[in-house]
């Protein structure tokens, strides 16, 4: 009998029928592979971002644009944008708790965590706004560039157009995680899955907040730092 | 189908304790990145040091991404097939990347070739430039100097 069950378990036949192969609920499933899609539409912008770059005789330096904080002035390069990655970051954590909340069934625990996501997710919103402001303020938008190449030479329009472009395409990723952290919270304080005996639609709305945050991973390298 | 059991407590703790590791790795990680972004302010354009920086920056957000989706997003915990599902598709960025940088260096140079009246560097400096990056300039064109 147990030599049966050792060579049952050595050889799971996951592609045979009567089980899940990847053993993850279908939603779960459906979210990650449009989290793939979304994950081809922004590697598509960066990828057109870099051959751009790359057929462009000369390019902006991050480190002169991008040196305002508010209140501070200008003069402090890539302080303002570390802010912003930390807020995502930290956004990212409570989201993970609140997932893990989840799974022990502690609804207070996922209400604060959802609630300190939801914060974070509105400050990072605030910082780009601020930012965007401030850009369009020094003449900055789509189709203006007021920024010379690192080399002294005039620059293209193609900075400011990619900048927006990719930038306010993440922040409407942003503003949509915002909204679902939202509903998930309405959903919590209403019981809703209390009464279904699980909180995996949390844990959807956590892949898809994480998504956000690894994109930023990628805008902010390709933008600010490099 | 999936099991919904509740995790017990010492599970628990063990998957948070993995979340903190994972949140002081990704911080480090940052300063590094931000700290080798700072340190080429004032670095010439084309230097190789500068280059050099760079690549390193791209091998960290690398780094990051990876914590990210496999812990974050709980990735490494699944079945490898499941793992597979998603990276695999996500290999053809290898030969995007290849390809079309490629491809964008070689009208740059193409251009600079057959058609050298058409670079955007002959476009001329208008005045009323952004001051801090007038500054940037004047410290380019001093160190060149």
């Amino acid at each position: 009998m147990s030599t049966t069950t050792a060579t049952a378990t050595a050889t799971t036949k996951w592609w045979s029928g009567g089980r899940s192969p990847f053993n993850v609920e279908y939603g779960k499933i459906m979210m990650w592979y449009f989290l793939m899609s979304d994950a081809f539409t922004f590697g598509a912008l960066l990828i057109s971002y870099g051959t751009t770059r790359f057929a462009t005789q000369g390019w902006p330096d991050p480190n002169h644009v991008f040196n305002s904080f508010p209140g501070l002035g200008s003069g402090y390069p890539l302080l303002f944008v570390s802010l912003m990655t930390f807020i995502l970051i930290l956004s990212s954590v409570t989201m993970v708790l609140a997932v893990q909340a989840g799974q022990n069934m502690n609804k207070r625990a996922v209400v604060s965590n959802l609630i300190f996501t939801i914060i974070g997710g509105l400050a990072f919103l605030g910082c780009q706004a601020w930012e965007w402001t401030h850009l369009h303020h020094e003449g900055a938008w789509w189709g203006r560039n007021p920024f010379l190449n690192a080399d002294g030479t005039q620059s293209t329009t193609n900075f400011t157009n990619f900048f927006f472009t990719i930038t306010g395409f993440h922040g409407f990723h942003v503003f949509s995680g915002v909204v679902i952290n939202i509903i998930m919270l309405i959903m919590t304080l209403n019981n809703t899955f209390e009464k279904r005996g699980h909180y995996l639609m949390i844990e959807k709305a956590g892949l898809y907040w994480h998504f956000v945050d690894l994109v930023w991973v990628f805008v902010f390298t390709c933008f600010y730092l490099v | 189908m999936q099991d919904l059991r509740v995790l017990d407590d010492a599970h628990a703790a063990a998957a948070r304790k993995e979340v903190y590791r994972v949140t002081i790795i990704l911080s480090i990680l940052t300063i590094v990145e931000l700290a080798l972004g700072y340190s080429m302010v004032n670095m010439s354009e084309q230097s190789f040091s500068r280059h050099l920086i760079k690549g390193i920056i791209l091998i960290l957000m690398l780094a990051k991404a990876f914590y990210i989706v496999a812990y974050f997003m709980h990735l490494k915990h699944e079945l490898r097939n499941m793992i597979m599902t998603i990276v695999l598709p996500l290999g053809l960025f290898i030969w995007f990347i290849i390809a079309f940088l490629a491809d964008g260096n070689s009208f740059r140079e193409l251009r600079n070739k057959y058609a050298p009246y058409d670079q955007e560097s002959n476009i001329p400096v208008k005045q009323n430039q952004h001051n801090e990056q007038e500054k940037g300039t004047i410290e380019l064109k001093k160190a060149v100097e």
